[in-house]
């Protein structure tokens, strides 16, 4: 109480003479006209997200760089070697060139899987139904993005992994699997931002090419595709960079083996299942530990990797 | 407006105070549950304070029942038990975050851990053996050819008299206690081949069960009597059973460990030996399919050399 009031004592007794109202910086804070308030609030908001990816950033790169200098493992045979034993009792090896194969295979197959029906269902959704599309499509496709990927992980395992059992041999844990699970994970996600790009699209393109006598078909494949070309690689990217993350699900499906697949139903794994099964039993600044923070940070750096695509791709589209 | 001014400079209080309390973490939360026990041992009797446990996700369930019988005969204890694995719980005891870590291995095969500044509290034993799809069509195996389906020199079930059908190996990832159990006591340190890896023993015996030809392993306690999905494996013609584990027959079995970081306060103390009770012994380590310590008739070092009791 007190505080408050001799806040707003100050300036009363002085406030006549003086014609900006100035206040302590709490009551400038507080007060509900203070333009002050919101400023605070949205500078220190965008400094937060700052603060935090630099500081995730800087703490992936150092304890992923300890497995290289304080472990002195080689860089160069640890992203290329293709044998990952560390819990063998003579000459531990960590070679993790399998899972970044793994992870960019799933990555590629499971966008190879969703593109042609997230375009197909942006194309309807945008170009052909366009009422239906916003009023049914638009909410079924929020819901599969918000189904949880352990759920997707689950029907993966129980439907996916048994039908690829029985019609292609061996366990069903395999690359495919994994890759079809993430890819119809993915599917809502590059399918909304693609029918936004569609729908950014200026009308007046179509209309030019209705007018030379162009069809429905002719229009979509022909001029609205291509003009939306840059937003829709886009739209293909980041879905990519969402199914190199996924974890839980893939787990579920892939079959973790650590060996190089030699076929697309073999047992594989990525860098992220890799990470999540065996962080939990490893010590603190054990050499596996270390490893595994380095297939973190490498990981992270595929992941820019994705973001400066997508931002050099919204450029070139800015620029045409 | 004035008591508008002062509830919000209280509530960005609040919010700073909570960042720097959850900035600061676990640490604050262990040493004000050991100085808290300490003031127990001048007053004696009742007992009150927190106490934190993690680590193996195998003794977890254990730790969680033992935990909540604790607090229902000590009101004013707090028993916090969280998983995280056996590494988190060895490295998170030693750093003092956890009062008591569980471990599936001795704290002497992991790295980075300095075992002589942990006190070890063996509190239960684990059996385990292979599990194999009944399509295999075997029941036991010698030590010998179970070595080698799991290195992959055997490739066919028929090669070690099953039936005619391919081997899949179901591994756990590495680190993992049970697979350090089962490479040392049962492949006698030999690396096994590549397969499928999952963590979860549920999940491994799911996919056991429905993949025709694979071969894993788990703790006994998963093998239920009228449970024909996988088949439990003898080894050179031993059952395994719990029997044959206490008496020292079979051989594929470790500790279940719990550490603490020196002696234990008195707080914990009275907790782990609660834990090592006849009451929690004889009931509850058996319901949860462990075997009784004081069943067991040999006894292990940490380098896995077993010596009878």
């Amino acid at each position: 109480m007190k505080v408050g009031s001799l806040n707003d004592a100050a300036p009363a007794s002085e406030g006549k003479s003086k014609l900006i109202n100035e206040k302590s910086f709490f009551g400038r804070f507080t007060d509900r006209a203070s333009e002050s308030r919101g400023k605070v609030i949205i500078y220190s908001s965008a400094l937060l997200m700052i603060v935090a990816v630099v500081a995730i950033t800087l703490f992936l790169t150092i304890q992923g760089l300890r497995s290289f200098v304080v472990d002195h493992l080689n860089f160069w045979t640890f992203i290329t070697g293709t044998e990952w034993y560390p819990d063998r009792t003579k000459n531990p090896t960590f070679g993790a060139f399998p899972f970044i194969f793994g992870s960019l295979a799933v990555t590629f197959l499971a966008a190879l899987i969703a593109t042609p029906i997230a375009i197909g269902t942006a194309v309807f959704m945008a170009e052909i139904a366009k009422k239906w599309g916003t009023k049914v499509m638009q909410p079924v496709i929020e819901i599969l993005v918000g189904i949880p990927s352990v759920v997707y992980g689950l029907i993966g395992l129980s439907i996916v992994v048994p039908f690829l059992r029985q019609h292609f041999g061996g366990t069903g844990f395999n690359l495919i699997a994994g890759a079809f699970v993430v890819g119809i994970m993915i599917l809502p996600t590059v399918a909304s931002i693609a029918a936004d790009s569609l729908r950014a699209v200026p009308d007046s393109l179509r209309q030019a090419s209705f007018a030379i006598g162009g069809t429905k078909w002719q229009t979509i494949w022909r001029v609205v595709i291509p003009a939306a070309g840059s937003s829709l690689l886009t739209a293909i990217i980041l879905g990519m960079s969402r199914a190199f993350g996924e974890a839980l699900a893939v787990q579920m499906v892939i079959g973790n083996a650590r060996d190089l697949p030699k076929s697309i139903l073999d047992p594989s794994a990525t860098l992220t299942t890799i990470i999540t099964l065996s962080m939990g039993h490893t010590t603190t600044g054990s050499l596996l530990n270390d490893a595994l923070w380095s297939l973190g940070l490498i990981l992270l750096l595929i992941s820019y990797v994705f973001i400066v695509i997508i931002r050099f791709l919204g450029k070139r589209g800015e620029s045409r | 407006m004035k008591k508008k001014n002062l509830l919000a400079i209280g509530l960005a209080l609040v919010l700073s105070l909570t960042l720097i309390l959850s900035g600061c973490g676990n640490g604050s939360g262990s040493s004000d549950s050991s100085s808290s026990s300490k003031e127990d041992s001048s007053s004696s009797e009742a007992l009150s304070g927190k106490i934190t446990i993690g680590g193996s996700t195998a003794l977890q369930p254990l730790a969680a029942q033992v935990a909540k019988e604790f607090m229902e005969k000590n009101p004013d204890v707090q028993i916090e038990v969280q998983g995280g694995g056996s590494g988190t719980g060895l490295s998170e005891v030693q750093a003092g975050n956890f009062d008591i870590g569980m471990s599936d291995v001795f704290a002497e095969s992991k790295s980075n851990i300095d075992a002589k500044a942990l006190k070890d509290y063996q509190v239960a034993v684990v059996g385990m053996t292979a599990a194999v799809n009944p399509k295999a069509g075997v029941k036991n195996l010698s030590k010998k050819d179970l070595q080698d389906v799991f290195t992959g020199k055997v490739k066919n079930w028929k090669e070690v008299g099953g039936k005619d059908q391919k081997i899949t190996l179901v591994n756990r990832p590495d680190g993992s206690g049970t697979r350090a159990t089962f490479d040392q006591f049962a492949l006698d340190n030999k690396t096994p081949a590549e397969g499928i890896t999952q963590d979860s023993t549920n999940t491994v015996k799911k996919i056991i069960s429905e993949t025709p030809g694979a071969i894993g392993y788990m703790a006994l306690s998963y093998f239920t009597a009228n449970d024909d999905s996988v088949v439990k494996l003898s080894i050179d013609g031993v059952d395994a059973s719990e029997d044959n584990v206490a008496s020292g027959k079979f051989p594929v079995w470790a500790y279940e460990h719990m550490y603490t970081k020196g002696e234990p306060s008195k707080l914990v103390k009275a907790f782990l030996d609660f834990m090592m009770s006849d009451a929690v012994q004889t009931k509850d380590v058996p319901a949860q399919g462990y075997l009784s310590v004081k069943d067991m008739k040999v006894q292990r070092d940490a380098e896995g050399k077993q010596t009878d009791k």
